[in-house]
C-alpha cells in the first residue's frame, strides 16, 4: 500500500517500467510450442529462464502483471543467493547495489542483549547476507532476461487455464488482444503464494499458520545506522510486540512492527496509523528528523508446502511451492534456489546430458531443504512471537535474563545461516566416513581463496571434480568421455581448499552443477568418481 | 545437601517471590530455572527435573 494520493507503484526511488502485452499482429504465432514455460516472470520465475537458458533451453515467461511486483517485499539476499546469481552472470548489479551486512543485534526493553555474527571473513567472496529491494532483484533479473535470445516474456498474459497431457502441459493464455494455447513440454510454476496454477491443479498447500501478524513499513530518512539488523523486544514503543528494523539502499529503511491481539488488521493499515506506530518506532531508535513514508503491507507467518512439489510436467518454484515465515529470510532465497535446482536438472535431461529420473529428485531436495528451513524458522517465529502461555513465559524469561547473561541471548539469534542439505536425495551418496570434516555429499560446498581468486572462478560449468592430487586429476582426464559435462579441477594438496574440504592428497568431491556435494572419497579411484557421476546423473545404464 | 542448605534454599524462594510480588513469580521462576539449567550443565538431570515437578501438582 502506498500513501494518499499515490498509486500502486509511484515510489519515492523507483522508476516502474510498463510492459505491454504481446502485439496482436502475432496472432497464431503465440501458439507454437514451447519447450519451457514458465509462469510468473517475479525473481523465481526469472531465475529458472536464466538459469535454463544457460543450459541452452528455450522458454517463455508468462506474466499478469505489466510491470515488477509493488514494493520492497523481500529485502534479503543470501551468500548462497549471491552464488546463484553469479553463476547466471547477473551478480554485478546486485554486488555494486546491496547493502551486504555480518551482525544483528537484538534489544530487550531498549537494552542490547545479543550481538550475533554470521559466518564471514577474506575467504569468502561474498558477504553472507545483502539487503536490497525486491523491484531491484526483479530490474536486474530483468535486465540479464531481456539481454537472452532463449527468453521470450509475455506480459499483462494471464494463465487461466491448465492441464497435464503425457508429454506436457497444455496452457490457455489471456492477453488483452483475447485468448489462446500453447503447448509446453515442461511448466514451471512460479506464480507466488496464491498460485493460480496450483488452484487450477487442484493442489493445496499443507502446514501450520502460526501467531502474530507484521505491518511491513518502508521509510526514507537519513538515519545514521550500519547495516544491522536490530530486533526490538518488548520495546517502549509496542510494549509486549517485536520490532525489526533492516537498512535498504537508497536511504530506505524497513521497519516491521508485530501487531497486538487487540489491534485489527484494517485499521492497523490504515494510512494514519501506520503513520503514527512508525513515528513511534523511530522516536525509539532516535530518529527525530524527517521521514517520508514509501510503501506497506501486512504479513503473518506460515510454514505451509505443497507435498510434492511435482505433478505430471508441471513442477512448483518458489511460494507457489512453500511459504515460509519472514523471520528466517528464506523466502525469496530458498525460491531461487529450488530455479537453480530444477532448471540445471530439466536442461541436462532435456539435452541428453542426464536421466529422466533426475527430475524425481528435484521435489525430496528442495522439499527437504524447505522442512529445515520450516523448523528453523518455526523456532524463529516461536521467539518472536510466542504462540502461548507457556512460549511467551520462556521467551520473557530468556530476554530478562539476556540481560545478565549472555547464553540466554543466544536463544533469540534468528538461525539465518542455518545450510541445508540434499542429504535425503536419491542422487546423492552415502558420505565416506573416513572424513572428519568438510561438507558431508548434500551439502553446499565451502568457498576457499585460490591463487589470486576463490574456487568458486575456477568451477567449470557443468559438474566439477575437486581433486587434491596429480595422478588421479590425470587418471580422470584420461578415462572420462568426451560428452561427459565434467571439469577435473586438481587443486595442491596443501591450500586453503584441501583444509576446509578435509582432503589429503588422495580425495576428491564430485560437486554438481549447484555446487552441492554429490559424492565425496577419502581415497579416490577414478572408476568410483565416474559411477558416482553417472548415478548422480541418472545415467546408470552406460557403464565407467 | 544437607538438610540444613536445602531448608535455606527454601527460604531464600519463598522469600525472594514475596519480593517480586505474585505478578513476576512466574517470569521469575523460569528464569531461575534456565540459570540453574545453564549452571548445572546436565541436560538430562534438568529435563527429568521438569517432568518430575509437573507431577501431581
Amino acid at each position: 500500500m502506498r500513501p494518499a494520493g499515490r498509486g500502486e507503484t509511484d515510489s519515492l526511488y523507483f522508476d516502474y517500467p510498463c510492459f505491454d502485452a504481446p502485439e496482436k499482429a502475432r496472432g497464431a504465432t503465440l501458439s507454437e510450442p514451447t519447450p519451457v514455460a514458465i509462469v510468473g516472470a517475479g525473481p523465481v520465475g526469472m531465475t529458472a529462464a536464466l538459469a535454463l537458458a544457460r543450459e541452452g533451453i528455450r522458454s517463455v515467461l508468462f506474466d499478469n502483471k505489466s510491470t515488477f511486483n509493488d514494493g520492497s517485499r523481500a529485502i534479503c539476499v543470501a551468500r548462497e543467493s549471491f552464488y546463484i546469481l553469479e553463476r547466471l552472470g547477473a551478480v554485478a548489479p546486485f554486488v555494486e547495489k546491496a547493502l551486504g551486512w555480518t551482525t544483528g543485534r537484538s534489544f530487550y526493553r531498549g537494552q542490547q542483549i545479543l550481538e550475533f555474527n554470521m559466518p564471514d571473513g577474506p575467504s569468502e567472496k561474498f558477504r553472507p547476507m545483502y539487503n536490497i529491494q525486491q523491484q531491484y532483484i526483479e530490474l536486474y533479473l530483468w535486465q540479464a532476461v531481456s539481454d537472452s535470445d532463449l527468453i521470450e516474456t509475455r506480459w499483462q498474459s494471464e494463465v487461466i487455464g491448465v492441464r497435464n497431457t503425457s508429454d506436457g502441459a497444455i496452457l490457455t493464455i489471456r492477453d488483452t488482444n483475447g485468448t489462446y494455447t500453447i503447448a509446453a513440454d515442461w511448466l514451471l510454476a512460479a506464480d507466488g503464494a496464491r498460485s493460480p496454477v496450483r488452484g487450477m491443479l487442484g493442489r493445496r498447500l499443507a502446514g501450520e499458520n502460526h501467531e502474530g501478524r507484521y505491518v511491513i513499513a518502508d521509510v526514507q530518512m537519513n538515519h545514521d545506522y550500519p547495516t544491522i539488523r536490530r530486533a526490538l523486544f518488548d520495546p517502549a514503543c509496542r510494549p509486549g510486540g517485536t520490532v525489526l528494523i533492516h537498512r535498504q539502499p537508497d536511504n530506505i529503511w524497513r521497519i516491521d512492527y508485530q501487531l497486538t491481539e487487540n489491534e485489527d488488521a484494517d485499521e492497523a493499515t490504515r494510512e494514519d496509523v501506520v503513520r503514527r506506530n512508525v513515528e513511534a518506532v523511530l522516536s525509539e531508535i532516535g530518529h527525530d528528523g524527517p521521514w517520508e513514508l514509501e510503501w506497506w503491507s501486512i504479513y503473518s507467518a506460515n510454514t505451509l508446502a505443497l507435498d510434492d512439489y511435482r505433478d505430471g510436467r508441471v513442477f512448483f518454484i518458489g511460494d507457489s511451492a512453500h511459504i515460509v515465515p519472514i523471520f528466517g529470510v528464506r523466502g525469496l532465497n530458498n525460491g531461487l534456489a529450488d530455479a537453480q535446482n530444477i532448471a540445471w536438472k530439466l536442461g541436462w535431461v532435456m539435452r541428453g546430458k542426464a536421466g529422466t529420473d533426475l527430475l524425481d529428485s528435484y521435489s525430496p531436495e528442495r522439499r527437504g531443504a524447505t522442512l529445515d528451513v520450516f523448523e528453523n524458522a518455526t523456532k524463529s517465529a516461536r521467539f518472536m512471537t510466542p504462540p502461548s502461555h507457556g512460549w511467551r513465559v520462556m521467551r520473557d524469561a530468556a530476554l530478562s535474563l539476556a540481560l545478565d547473561h549472555d547464553f540466554a541471548g543466544r536463544l533469540a539469534n534468528p538461525r539465518q545461516m542455518t545450510p541445508y542439505t540434499y542429504g535425503e536425495s536419491p542422487v546423492v551418496c552415502p558420505d565416506d566416513p573416513a572424513f572428519e570434516n568438510g561438507p558431508e555429499p548434500g551439502k553446499v560446498i565451502p568457498e576457499a581463496r585460490l591463487q589470486q581468486g576463490y574456487l568458486s572462478d575456477h568451477l567449470g560449468p557443468g559438474f566439477n571434480v575437486i581433486c587434491f592430487g596429480a595422478d588421479l586429476a590425470q587418471e580422470l582426464e584420461d578415462r572420462l568421455a568426451a560428452e561427459d559435462d565434467i571439469r577435473v579441477l586438481s587443486l595442491p594438496a596443501r591450500s586453503e581448499a584441501a583444509h576446509v574440504f578435509g582432503a589429503a592428497r588422495t580425495a576428491a568431491y564430485l560437486v554438481r552443477p549447484d555446487r552441492h556435494v554429490a559424492a565425496r572419497w577419502h581415497q579416490a579411484r577414478a572408476t568410483s568418481v565416474i559411477t558416482a557421476y553417472r548415478k548422480a546423473t541418472c545415467n546408470n545404464g552406460a557403464e565407467a | 545437601m544437607t538438610p540444613t542448605e536445602l531448608e535455606s534454599v527454601y527460604e531464600a524462594l519463598a522469600t525472594t517471590i514475596d519480593q517480586v510480588g505474585e505478578s513476576k513469580t512466574e517470569l521469575f521462576l523460569a528464569k531461575l530455572t534456565l540459570l540453574l539449567a545453564e549452571r548445572v550443565g546436565d541436560t538430562p538431570t534438568v529435563l527429568r527435573s521438569i517432568r518430575d515437578s509437573a507431577r501431581s501438582l
